[in-house]
């Protein structure tokens, strides 16, 4: 069975309904399929329930998809950068459901592993808390969290084989690797495509069981969001 | 005179061990990374996926691949190691970091702590500051003792949580108090800073204390 499709609409093609829920990888800019995003906006599917830890800045990543309204609720740990989010939050068209960034890794984890749900003492005796069970261990609150499943999860990798064996780069693996576990089907975007046998079997990080599709992007745009930087001291 | 807050990174930087696993938040709690002592190692940990990061890169060497929780590009170090923001949180919350020092708009007598929200505004989201409270051994505050005239250090927080009984210290420009958080000693100040009395900490903290500098 073949993997890899020519493009980004070539790998969507049959998978988007709207309604759906997707999750899409990254932290803030750092490793977000930015090509399955684009694609996904020039589908015009909509009613999208979408699982990211952020919602992109505006006009970049999720952004798009937000200047074209095709989401209705994110679930995610942290919007801030984003003017367009703010805009349709405050007019109601937007739903947010916050998560605790380890919660919602956790949550995403576990739907990958088959765990419909689990205890954290994160957010106990919070509103993040309320009407959730609660349990205590050992002295200690816990809430019951639940698993996510999504409909499509769609990552970026650096690295991936034809197999669809996945390696990331650096911090750009982030959500990435959960994700790919947690979709009903899981395409992966990759900035350099390899032959099986090219990746070291003891690197790979995504086990190719988890990807359905996959398109090469080999000169996927990448973004800065803060620039920090130190001068360099002359001797 | 209080401290400014480069004097309180300063002295949350006293809270740092040889050998320690550290996470430290936006903002003042960034800087405590400038006062770690020499020849002391300690390991700051970023909860998007990285232990041991460095400094901010050169000039044109930024890599978008690699950046800090605060979306800052940083350098890697001999030591670092990167992993999955699951991996991440399961070192967070499994209590494997001792230290976490963080910002807050309020900070209760019983170690609850509220910095993520204010009802009727623009809520941008808690980010990883909920698990990192509920999960590291120790759990720093550094903060203004009071903003625009009212107390941050209060009897019970009337913004929404961040964590239930979760601070064990608090650093703020006039001083350091100690909380326990799991038993019933409640908050002691333990600290004032160089010339700051002890009836200007009582006029501006609503909070109940011990006195014991």
């Amino acid at each position: 069975m073949k993997k890899v499709y020519p493009d980004a609409k070539a790998a969507l093609a049959g998978l988007l309904k709207d309604g759906m829920l997707v999750m899409a990888g990254g932290f803030g800019l750092c490793g977000i399929p930015e090509t399955l995003i684009l694609a996904i906006r020039d589908s015009g599917v909509k009613n999208l329930t979408v699982v990211s830890n952020n919602a992109g800045v505006d006009g970049i990543g999720l952004g798009l998809l937000l200047d074209t309204k095709q989401i209705k609720k994110m679930i995610s740990s942290y919007v801030g950068e984003n003017k367009t989010f703010a805009q349709q939050y405050l007019a109601g068209e937007l739903e947010i459901e916050f998560n605790p960034q380890g919660t919602l890794a956790e949550r995403i984890r576990a739907g990958g592993a088959g765990i419909p749900a689990f205890y954290t003492k994160t957010g106990a005796g919070t509103d993040i808390a309320k009407g959730k069970e609660e349990r205590e261990f050992n002295g200690e609150r816990y809430v019951m969290e639940k698993g996510i499943v999504a409909d499509l999860a769609i990552v970026h990798a650096w690295k991936g084989d034809t197999e669809g064996n996945l390696v990331y780069r650096k911090t750009a693996r982030n959500f990435n690797p959960m994700m790919a576990t947690a979709g009903k089907v899981t395409v992966a975007e990759v900035e350099n495509l390899v032959q099986p046998g090219e990746l070291n079997p003891d690197h790979i990080i995504t086990p190719g069981v988890y990807v359905k599709r996959m398109i090469h992007v080999p000169n996927a745009p990448k973004h800065i969001e803060q620039r920090t930087v130190r001068k360099r001291v002359m001797a | 005179m209080a401290w400014t807050r480069e004097q309180m990174a300063e002295r949350a930087a006293k809270e740092l061990r040889d050998g320690f696993y550290v996470n430290l938040g936006i903002g003042i709690p960034t800087l405590v990374s400038n006062y770690i002592p020499t020849g002391m190692t300690v390991q700051l940990q970023s909860e998007n996926g990285m232990l041991g990061f460095g400094p901010f890169p050169y000039e044109g060497d930024e890599d978008p691949d690699l950046i800090n929780a605060g979306k800052q590009t940083v350098t890697e170090l001999p030591t670092t190691s990167y992993f999955s923001s699951a991996d991440s949180f399961s070192m967070i919350r499994g209590g494997h970091i001792d230290l976490s020092i963080l910002g807050a708009m309020q900070v209760a007598e019983n170690g609850d702590l509220a910095n993520w929200m204010i009802p009727g505004k623009m809520v941008k989201g808690m980010g990883g500051a909920m698990d990192l409270v509920a999960g590291v051994k120790k759990v720093v505050v550094v903060m203004e003792h009071s903003a625009k005239n009212e107390a941050k250090l209060l009897k019970r927080c009337n913004l929404p949580l961040t964590g239930a009984g979760v601070v064990d210290m608090v650093i703020t420009d006039l001083g350091v108090f100690n909380i326990d958080k799991k038993g019933s000693g409640g908050m002691t100040l333990v600290e004032l800073a160089p010339g700051t009395s002890l009836e200007e900490i009582k006029s501006k903290t609503e909070a109940g204390y011990k006195v014991a500098v």
